[in-house]
């Protein structure tokens, strides 16, 4: 049982901690935020330049096959300094489709431009009424000859529009919430027939709503089995909640240092507010929610490794309870803290409070998740 | 990182285990569950059971008869005793007096008094709160004057857990009124058999007798019973304070309690079927299990972080493990009365030999919520645990 991290991962914190303070303080965040698509193709390619759009990637595949912890250090990272560019959609999701279901033509198609930083992906999953269950799926995708066409509706598709590929969740049979007769495709996205709807989200990101209308796809285009690859979109989705918890307690982190610095300065009747036990008290249960959050985002972590699909499943689910819960505290406690300008767009704490918000409504919030480890029979 | 227990620890694990279902008294063990109290004597019998095994002090240094695990190995012991469950070895003496006396006493000290905590020969009670000094408990007024070869003890203690069975007391006294109230406070110990203590009883609203009103009218003391230096008294509080950093979270005591819920909530109906079915108290209960998962985790940190990098300093984090563990046993007593509802009610007068028997098991149940109200407030309380962790975390 060991909770550190090696000398190596030290050295990788170290390196993408330096890059994101040389170039990612929030007045330049908000530089990048005008940029087109939203987000800074000059750190991107930094991001690439340290080879960390390559982290996960089996060494085959010219990545550097690192694990978990890496992956969770990087997000933590990107959390901290509130960085908009589209890790998660493109080296956590895409790059996780391409790992665990790509066959080696879709890697060698793909797995490349996504680690010299020229590709970014982006995952078409959510319906109109699908909310969060995976295996809700209305859009289909027809056999026609060797390949599929795909027809249907997508939401709030994370980097939508800026993304060269978008990776679509498309039934092949049955019924709408049935658990078996899902796919997923590799879709190109400028093929014909897809219409985007594009604009930021709450945090700050961009997103676009999808309209597939009989867009042809060749046999090439599925990840692993199109007749049921539910499997795999767990698989997937629960290593994009690992990797959420993770950015979420880099948040957090920056969110708590900030509300200290700032009640440490602020002065009212004569003296620095956080000489106050009612601030004190609340800061210090920040702190122990912070905790309780960085424990169960380290446990996440570690359980993504299991052999046990479902212990896999399950232990994820409760830290992102575990998360929601105490980034809600955090988020909502950092505004009441800062008073005032807490509740302006010009200080930084309310754009943190704005993505860790967002954070608990991406695949699961914690009501969600609370239930299926209910249904799971606990933990215990 | 890395969650795997090695396979020695696995190994040693099992070993505890199997010693447990070997050598608890099952009648001990079902009081337990059911939250019963146990008599001085069931106590005592398991203690030296343990000791007898090699593990009563279990992380005392080896020359004092400690068994030189590693962190990792307490860690496991203590999961494995608190979730049997089995009784706790008594705090007073082997995680407090004790590491006092072999870290701060003279080596006459040591010699008479460490075997004879080790047996529970002498069982050991806390002199520390006094009815004008609890969280600001360096305001105590106790007083110790020297008279010749003795000192001169006069005052109150109170909250004194067990006083009624000790036969020794562990007491801060002030032995210099002038000095600065941290600054002329003393360790003194003596039996409580001696000429002028008085122990009163203090009922609880759980209505059980655990704690104590203690009373000194001149008792004399023996000079030697002075344990290091005179007026460093509130450096060796404080050490022991400190001591207890990763037990406190009693993350197996709430394991147990949550497999207990679950088993009742399994038999007991609302709304014509067992209540576990029920989604709104199954959402609750997967809500404490998952914040038990996030203590445990938070626990495994300090723990691997004191084996590998050693004990050090008072480590913030036993304020985390302190506020979110009390939070959590308490949390576990309030599903309990939920689950049993309406019989929460019926009243059952405690006996401390175990004559409480007579009632069914769930007249312990309302007790017990009564009772771990107490674990927000002893240990320093939950708003001490936030100072501190202002303070010495945040440098508010």
């Amino acid at each position: 049982m060991d909770f550190d991290l090696t000398e190596e991962q030290r050295l990788l914190k170290d390196s993408v901690d330096g890059l994101l303070t040389d170039s990612y303080d929030f007045e330049q965040r908000k530089k990048y935020m005008k940029e087109k698509g939203g987000w800074s193709k000059a750190v991107w390619g930094k991001l690439a330049e340290q080879g960390l759009l390559g982290l996960p990637f089996a060494e085959a595949d010219g990545g550097f096959g690192a694990g978990g912890v890496e992956t969770m250090i990087v997000m933590e990272a990107l959390g901290k300094a509130l960085v908009l560019e589209p890790y998660l959609a493109t080296v956590v999701i895409g790059g996780g489709f391409l790992r665990h279901g790509g066959s080696d033509a879709q890697k060698a198609a793909h797995v490349p431009g996504i680690i010299d930083g020229s590709k970014t992906f982006a995952f078409a999953q959510v319906e109109k009424n699908s909310r969060y269950d995976l295996f809700d799926v209305s859009t289909t995708a027809k056999k026609k000859g060797e390949g599929y066409v795909i027809d249907g509706e997508k939401f709030v598709v994370l980097n939508g529009e800026n993304a060269d590929t978008l990776i679509v969740t498309a039934r092949t049979k049955g019924d709408r919430r049935d658990k078996t007769g899902v796919g997923v495709f590799l879709v190109p996205a400028n093929a014909k027939g897809i219409a985007k709807k594009s604009y930021p989200t709450q945090d700050g990101l961009h997103a676009a709503d999808i309209t597939f209308t009989g867009v042809e796809v060749g046999s090439d285009a599925a990840l692993g089995n199109p007749e049921d690859a539910l499997v795999l979109i767990e698989r997937v989705v629960d290593e994009a909640r690992v990797a959420l918890c993770a950015e979420a307690v880099g948040l957090m982190d920056e969110s708590l240092k900030t509300t200290v610095e700032y009640i440490k300065t602020r002065k009212q009747f004569g003296v620095a507010i956080g000489s106050f036990q009612s601030l004190q008290h609340r800061a210090s249960d920040m702190f122990v929610a912070a905790e309780q959050a960085r424990s169960m985002s380290m446990f996440a972590t570690m359980a993504n490794d299991f052999e046990d699909a479902k212990e896999r499943s399950n232990a994820i689910a409760a830290a992102k309870v575990q998360i929601g819960k105490s980034l809600k505290f955090v988020g909502q406690q950092s505004i009441q803290l800062h008073g005032g300008i807490g509740m302006t767009m010009e200080a930084k704490i309310g754009h943190y409070f704005k993505r860790l918000t967002m954070i608990e409504n991406t695949f699961g919030d914690t009501e969600y998740h609370q239930r299926r480890v209910a249904d799971a029979g606990g933990l215990i | 990182m890395d969650l795997a227990f090695t396979k020695e620890e696995q190994a040693f694990r099992e070993e505890v285990r199997q010693f447990f279902r070997d050598n608890v008294p099952p009648d001990t063990r079902r009081k337990l569950v059911e939250g019963r109290r146990l008599s001085k004597d069931e106590m005592v019998t398991w203690w030296r059971i343990l000791n007898k095994k090699g593990w009563g002090v279990s992380h005392w240094p080896t020359q004092y008869g400690g068994t030189g695990w590693t962190s990792v190995q307490h860690y496991i012991f203590n999961e494995e005793l608190q979730s049997y469950p089995a009784p706790q070895p008594l705090a007073f003496g082997v995680s407090m007096v004790g590491p006092v006396i072999y870290t701060f006493g003279n080596e006459e000290q040591k010699k008479k008094y460490l075997p004879r905590i080790a047996n529970v020969d002498d069982w050991w009670c806390q002199g520390f709160s006094e009815p004008g000094s609890g969280s600001d408990l360096a305001s105590l007024k106790t007083k110790a004057e020297r008279k010749g070869d003795k000192w001169i003890i006069n005052g109150q203690k109170t909250w004194t857990t067990l006083a009624q069975h000790a036969d020794m007391i562990f007491c801060l006294c002030r032995t210099d009124a002038s000095a600065k109230k941290q600054m002329g406070i003393s360790f003194i110990v003596f039996s409580m058999k001696s000429k002028g203590v008085t122990v009163r009883p203090i009922q609880t609203i759980d209505g059980g007798h655990e704690v104590n009103e203690v009373f000194f009218d001149d008792v004399e003391v023996p000079i030697e019973n002075l344990i290091g230096e005179e007026n460093k008294g509130w450096d060796y509080a404080k050490f022991l304070l400190g001591n207890e950093r990763t037990g406190i979270a009693r993350v197996g005591v709430s394991k147990e309690r949550l497999r207990r819920i679950k088993e009742l909530a399994g038999k007991v109906e609302s709304g014509g079927k067992p209540i576990i079915q029920d989604s709104a108290f199954r959402d609750k209960l997967a809500a404490c299990e998952i914040e038990l998962k996030a203590l445990e985790l938070t626990q495994l940190r300090v723990v691997a972080d004191e084996g590998k990098h050693g004990k050090g300093k008072p480590n913030p984090a036993s304020s985390v493990l302190k506020i979110k563990g009390s939070e959590i046993q308490q949390t576990t007593t309030e599903l309990l009365m939920e689950v049993i509802g309406p019989f929460a009610a019926p009243y059952d007068v405690h006996g401390d030999d175990g004559s409480n028997e007579a009632m069914d098991w769930t007249a312990q149940i309302a007790p017990s919520y009564f009772n771990n109200r107490k674990v927000s407030i002893y240990g320093g309380s939950n708003e001490i645990q936030r100072n501190i962790i202002a303070k010495a975390v945040l440098g508010l």
